[in-house]
């Protein structure tokens, strides 16, 4: 019968493998909804996304919703369109809704942090392909810089 | 003068001719009218001898390899208040480089040398062409289930290479040093993607499954039939596919990750 232990020992081999993907897959990486689940689509545009980059967390107070998906220059003056892939977890995001480019942590990577507007009966709900027109651009450190010594020469 | 052109002629013609015996070999090896039922048990017996076998070698090193990553890790990460990174660290270098690299050059070491030499002894005690002398086509009976059992066992080594790695991390990183336990995984959660990292670690081993187990095999069934020969092929299998392993995961890297 050594070729039933044979099968047997394969066999377990075949498990252990198994097992340690899904140690992988549901321990180590992210078991995110957002990798499968339903999800819709919202654009905005940004007059400078700074550092943003595609699969750039979308947060709202802090909790990942979505991720940027796309990142591209739209129309006669070139501007920065970026298209956010959302949960469909989360769908009841009225159109007073604004959004800013933001940077966690001093030194740390930029997100696009969604504020959720107010809702009574004049507003709309965001649906799949619409767009937020309330944005605010990423802070560029050197822009600030300038504007701060533009400001203190006219003192 | 004259000679020298001649002899750069002659290793050139020698390489290009290698290359093309090995892909008839594959090909032939591999393609040919499938036959389940006798080749399953072949198959099986060599996935015992090259997976299940270098199964503990794999955990022993994963282990240790983790271990050190989170050792290495926290002594650096620790300077900087940013410890809590330690998960993402260690997760991501063996899912991206250290799984199936390491996992590949130990798998080269353990079987692909062993592959080589039995083919190498096959072929020296002419059992080769006796099988062949019955009919049998020894590339489908010898080297098609050995190619197989290599190319399904590395990734399963792989994963389990980065699994028992990331546990090894997290022995060192929580429960020795002291990170905190809810921050390790959460914060590795938060960087490791199922496609990009887990993934790619996945097709980099089936890459190099592919050619690890393509080199010995070859190594082995071309060898000059002689104790010296079986010798130098079985060196030089484990040489030519470190050295391809390593060069190969430069181009994925650049490609998956550049």
């Amino acid at each position: 019968m050594e070729s039933r232990n044979t099968q047997l020992a394969v066999g377990l081999f075949v498990i252990i493998g198994i097992l340690a993907l899904l140690f992988l897959g549901l321990k180590a990486a992210n078991t995110n909804v957002l990798t499968n689940g339903e999800t819709y689509k919202l654009f905005a545009k940004f007059d400078n996304i700074g550092g943003l980059k595609e699969r750039s967390p979308v947060k709202v107070g802090g909790v990942v919703v979505g991720r940027v998906s796309k990142i591209s220059l739209v129309g006669d003056y070139y501007e920065p369109l970026v298209e956010m892939t959302i949960s469909k977890e989360y769908n009841e995001f009225s159109d007073t809704t604004s959004v800013s480019i933001l940077t966690s942590g001093l030194l740390g990577e930029q997100y696009i942090g969604l504020n959720p507007g107010f809702i009574d009966d004049t507003v709309e709900m965001l649906e799949d392909g619409d767009y937020i027109y309330d944005t605010k651009s990423a802070l560029v450190l050197e822009d600030l810089i300038g504007q701060f010594l533009f400001g203190q020469g006219n003192d | 003068m004259l000679n020298r052109v001649a002899a750069l002629g002659k290793v050139t013609l020698d390489a290009i001719a290698g290359a093309g015996a090995a892909l008839f070999m594959l090909m032939r090896a591999l393609f040919g009218k499938p036959q389940l039922r006798k080749s399953w048990p072949l198959l099986m017996q060599q996935m015992y001898s090259v997976g299940v076998l270098s199964l503990l070698i794999i955990v022993v090193s994963g282990l240790f390899i983790g271990m050190v990553l989170g050792l290495q890790g926290y002594t650096i990460l620790v300077d900087f208040g940013a410890e809590q990174s330690l998960g993402p660290m260690v997760a991501l270098s063996l899912l991206r480089e250290l799984g199936p690299v390491v996992t590949a050059l130990l798998f080269a070491g353990r079987a692909g040398s062993a592959l080589t030499a039995e083919i190498g002894l096959m072929k020296a005690t002419e059992q080769l062409s006796s099988l062949e002398m019955m009919g049998v086509d020894p590339l489908r009976r010898v080297i098609s289930p050995r190619f197989w059992a290599g190319f399904y066992s590395m990734p399963i080594l792989a994963l389990v290479f980065s699994a028992v790695g990331i546990y090894g991390g997290y022995l060192v990183g929580v429960r020795w040093l002291g990170v905190d336990d809810g921050a390790f995984w959460s914060v590795m959660q938060s960087n490791v993607e199922w496609g990009q990292d887990i993934l790619n670690g996945v097709i980099k081993s089936l890459v190099f499954a592919f050619v690890v187990t393509w080199i010995a095999l070859h190594k082995g069934y071309q060898c000059t039939p002689t104790s010296v020969g079986i010798s130098r092929a079985t060196t030089s299998t484990v040489v030519t596919a470190s050295l391809a392993v390593l060069g190969l995961d430069f181009v994925l890297t650049a490609l998956m990750f550049g």
